[in-house]
């Protein structure tokens, strides 16, 4: 019995690699997609024009009220239907996940963004600075500091996120887990797999963002 | 006063007034400043004294009357706010030296992109100003390794290596442990000495009898009263400066009394 795990273990391994291949790329487009999305959506929520706030609370409330899961179908299976827009599942996983990470990094990045003092802009604008090189020397990289830690915990979100799109067809871990299931029937062992792998990618994210949260300040 | 009255003034302010929302704040200002001239502000807390300082430079906008600076219009609408801001230098109370660079690069950020000058060039004046105010050793320090006061020393000569026309210094010493406002003020008075065309906001009031050709006594929002130091501070005008000025006077005696 203990053998045959073993054994059963090494033999999916291949494809459960696979599909933990899958779930990784996933998140990494999307992290990369929302981190640059997110700062810029977030510097653009600390400006003051109104009809600019109403655009970025109106997007931040689609994805604040709309569970992930709902937007994945809309996209997936709406598209389609009412745009005529055929993308692939892949393709829908990081839209989706990005589009929602933006939201989350785009907070962090405000809250970064806004916790600078603002004689910090007050010193940079004294001495002839553009708005562009406020930003670009005084303001980002300051904010850049900040956002690290929190940034991680929405990185370790997203990872834990992309296990949903195995419900529009994507082949990451957790499907490729279940068809191994279904082959075999050793769900424990499998299930189990799938529990330290998630584990081993979020849980060393969480550790740094915590010792970094602890080093910067 | 020192200026030469054929002069034209560097700065002109006419009948200006400036609302946050319904609040005024600053109302029928007057006021020219001569190249060269020292002018210290002085009044009581909330009087406006800042949101003079901050409208001069375009960090506040002004709702009526006219800035003239040179041969500048300043409006807000005005589109060469940052070539104004480079001929302006500005001090302030709490430093706001950029906590993420050097001394050096927080004194080179303006110089090199703003003015586009050479590194030498920069640097060298950078170098200069740094030994002038002792501290040239600090280069390479980031603001948080510093003192107060050497952190208000490193703001001031990161104003002066553009080159400004005037420096504006709002209560640059306020911050400050007592120790340490004399370097600072040491570092003012030599610039006056320097002929710098000069705008003080200050409580020191030792420093700005000794600092200022001119004093404005500032009151709700407006100047009540203007005159040469020695004038002020022996024969105020107005009971609001009388009573501005017995306050600190009779902090003075607090102080000689404790010693005893
Ligand atoms: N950004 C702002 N928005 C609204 N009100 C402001 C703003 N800045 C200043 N004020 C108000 O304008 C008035 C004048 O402020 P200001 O800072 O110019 O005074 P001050 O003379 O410099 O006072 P202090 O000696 O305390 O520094 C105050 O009543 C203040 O509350
Ligand atoms: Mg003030």
């Amino acid at each position: 019995m203990e053998l045959l795990g073993l054994e059963l273990l090494l033999q999916s391994m291949p494809q459960l690699v696979k599909g933990l291949i899958q779930t990784l790329m996933i998140a990494c487009y999307s992290i990369i997609f929302s981190t640059i999305g997110g700062i810029v959506f977030g510097a653009l929520q600390t400006i003051r024009l109104l009809w600019l706030n109403l655009l970025t609370r109106f997007y931040l409330e689609l994805f604040r009220s709309i569970p992930i899961l709902v937007w994945l179908f809309f996209v997936y299976f709406g598209l389609p239907l009412f745009f005529n827009v055929h993308l692939s599942s892949f393709a829908c996983a990081v839209l989706v996940l990005s589009l929602w990470g933006i939201t989350e990094i785009g907070e962090v990045a405000r809250g970064a963004f806004q916790s600078i003092a603002r004689g910090q802009s007050d010193a940079g604008r004294s001495i002839g600075l553009r708005t562009i090189q406020l930003y670009r020397y005084i303001l980002f990289p300051q904010a850049l500091r900040r956002m690290i830690p929190p940034s991680i915990n929405v990185y370790t979100r997203i990872i834990k996120t992309t296990s949903l799109t195995v419900l529009i067809g994507v082949t990451e871990v957790v499907k490729a887990g279940q068809q191994i299931i279904e082959r075999t029937g050793e769900a424990i062992l499998i299930y189990g797999c799938l529990f330290f792998f998630y584990f081993l990618l979020c849980y060393p994210l969480s550790v740094l963002s915590r010792k970094l949260e602890k080093s910067i300040i | 006063m020192t200026h030469d009255a054929a002069a034209s003034p560097i700065l002109k302010l006419m009948n200006v007034g400036k609302s946050f929302r319904k609040q005024v704040v600053l109302k029928n200002i007057h006021l020219s400043v001569y190249p060269g001239e020292v002018t210290v502000i002085l009044g009581p807390s909330g009087c406006g004294k800042s949101t003079l300082l901050r409208c001069l430079n375009g960090l506040e906008f002004i709702n009526e009357g006219s800035i003239r600076f040179n041969e500048l219009e300043l409006t807000p609408k005005c589109p060469q706010w940052q070539a104004v801001r480079e001929r302006i230098g500005m001090v302030f109370q709490s430093y706001h030296l950029f906590p993420h660079m050097k001394v050096i690069d927080n004194i080179l950020l303006g110089p090199l992109k703003v003015q586009k000058r050479s590194k030498d060039d920069a640097l060298a004046q950078a170098e200069e100003l740094l030994e002038r105010v002792g501290l040239l050793d600090k280069r390479d320090a980031y603001p948080r390794e510093l003192s107060g006061g050497q952190q208000q020393r490193i703001a001031i000569v990161r104003a002066l290596c553009m080159n400004p026309e005037v420096m504006l210094f709002d209560e640059v010493t306020a911050a400050l442990d007592p120790e340490m406002v004399k370097e600072v003020l040491e570092v003012m008075l030599q610039l006056a000495r320097q002929g710098m065309t000069m705008i003080i906001v200050t409580h020191e009031m030792g420093f700005a009898r000794a600092v200022a050709d001119r004093i404005l006594f500032m009151d709700k929002g407006s100047i009540i009263e203007q005159g040469n130091p020695t004038s002020f501070f022996s024969e105020p005008q107005t009971d609001r400066a009388k009573r501005f000025l017995q306050q600190f006077y009779e902090i003075e005696t607090w102080k000689g009394r404790e010693v005893i």
